[in-house]
């Protein structure tokens, strides 16, 4: 899959997850999605930027324009080298937190996006890829 | 650190959020406002997102908080503004802001909070009879 664009925001404190929002606009915008696939999009990367900062003990994203087939798309990929997540599947269930919140975020941002996929092991870290495509 | 200023309009307190606001002045949003309902005796708040772009579950549940704890204090709150592609998302990210009440605009919204402060005057009045 060509990329036509990248870009890389480290996630360390909660004016970065604000920085992570404002990029995923940007390229949302130069890819011409439509203003709810933008925000939809925004949205995901929102709650899975302060998931690695939260529960990752920080790390980075890579924004980038991806083309396939003459469409173009924003892809974003969470990496940290946080505690990982032991049972992927219990994550992914809305309304599970292991911490304060309300355990919408990994699940929200899987229905937000066309593509999702998750990556994590215990002790290793964690990587969250998403996608939107026009 | 920065605060979101909150009006105080009437017997209500008003606030617009025109940034995009990190965690921590969310929460501060919170804590200054449940100070100023007591302070002001305040039976109604009213929180304008018209500018924000996204509301995520951070701010959806700053949202229910405020609401909850307005309400153990006697006081209403109502969410005016919301962008159509925001509740669209809000409803696909699972969270359904149960707990808050919504009008479409700041006037409407106004009228929200003016009918129950009548409604419950005049359950006052039957009271005394
Ligand atoms: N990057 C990560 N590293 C380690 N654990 C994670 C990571 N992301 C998510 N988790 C785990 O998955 C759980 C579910 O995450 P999810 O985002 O769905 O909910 P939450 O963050 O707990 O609450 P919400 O997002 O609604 O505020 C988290 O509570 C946490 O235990
Ligand atoms: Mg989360």
């Amino acid at each position: 899959m060509p990329t036509t664009k990248t870009d890389r925001v480290a996630i360390k404190i909660s004016d970065d997850v604000v920085r992570v929002r404002q990029l995923t606009r940007a390229l949302s915008v130069e890819v011409g999605l439509s203003l709810v696939d933008q925000t939809k999009i925004v949205t995901a990367s929102s709650e899975l930027a302060r998931n690695t900062l939260d529960y990752g003990g920080g790390g980075e994203v890579t924004a980038e324009i991806v083309e396939q087939g003459g469409r173009r798309g924003v892809r974003l990929t969470f990496e940290d080298k946080g505690p990982g997540i032991a049972d992927i599947e219990q994550a992914l269930k809305d309304g599970f937190t292991s911490g304060k919140g309300m355990g919408l975020g990994l699940g929200g941002a899987k229905r937000l996006c066309n593509e999702f996929s998750i990556d994590s092991r215990p002790g290793e870290g964690t990587k969250v890829t998403i996608a939107r495509w026009k | 650190m920065d605060r979101i200023p909150i009006l105080k309009f009437g017997n209500a307190l008003l606030v617009t959020i025109q940034v995009d606001m990190h965690d921590r002045l969310a929460t501060a949003l919170e804590e200054d406002l449940t100070s100023k309902i007591v302070a002001h005796n305040s039976r109604g708040v009213l929180i304008d997102i018209s500018a924000l772009e996204i509301v995520d579950s951070f701010i959806g549940r700053m949202l229910d908080n405020i609401a909850a704890v307005s309400r153990i204090l006697d006081a209403d709150t109502v969410v005016v503004g919301m962008r159509p592609a925001v509740a669209i998302t809000l409803v696909e990210l699972g969270l359904s802001l149960t707990g808050v009440k919504t009008a479409l605009n700041v006037e409407r919204g106004m009228a929200l909070i003016h009918d129950r402060l009548a409604g419950s005057e005049a359950d006052d009045a039957d009271d005394q009879d």
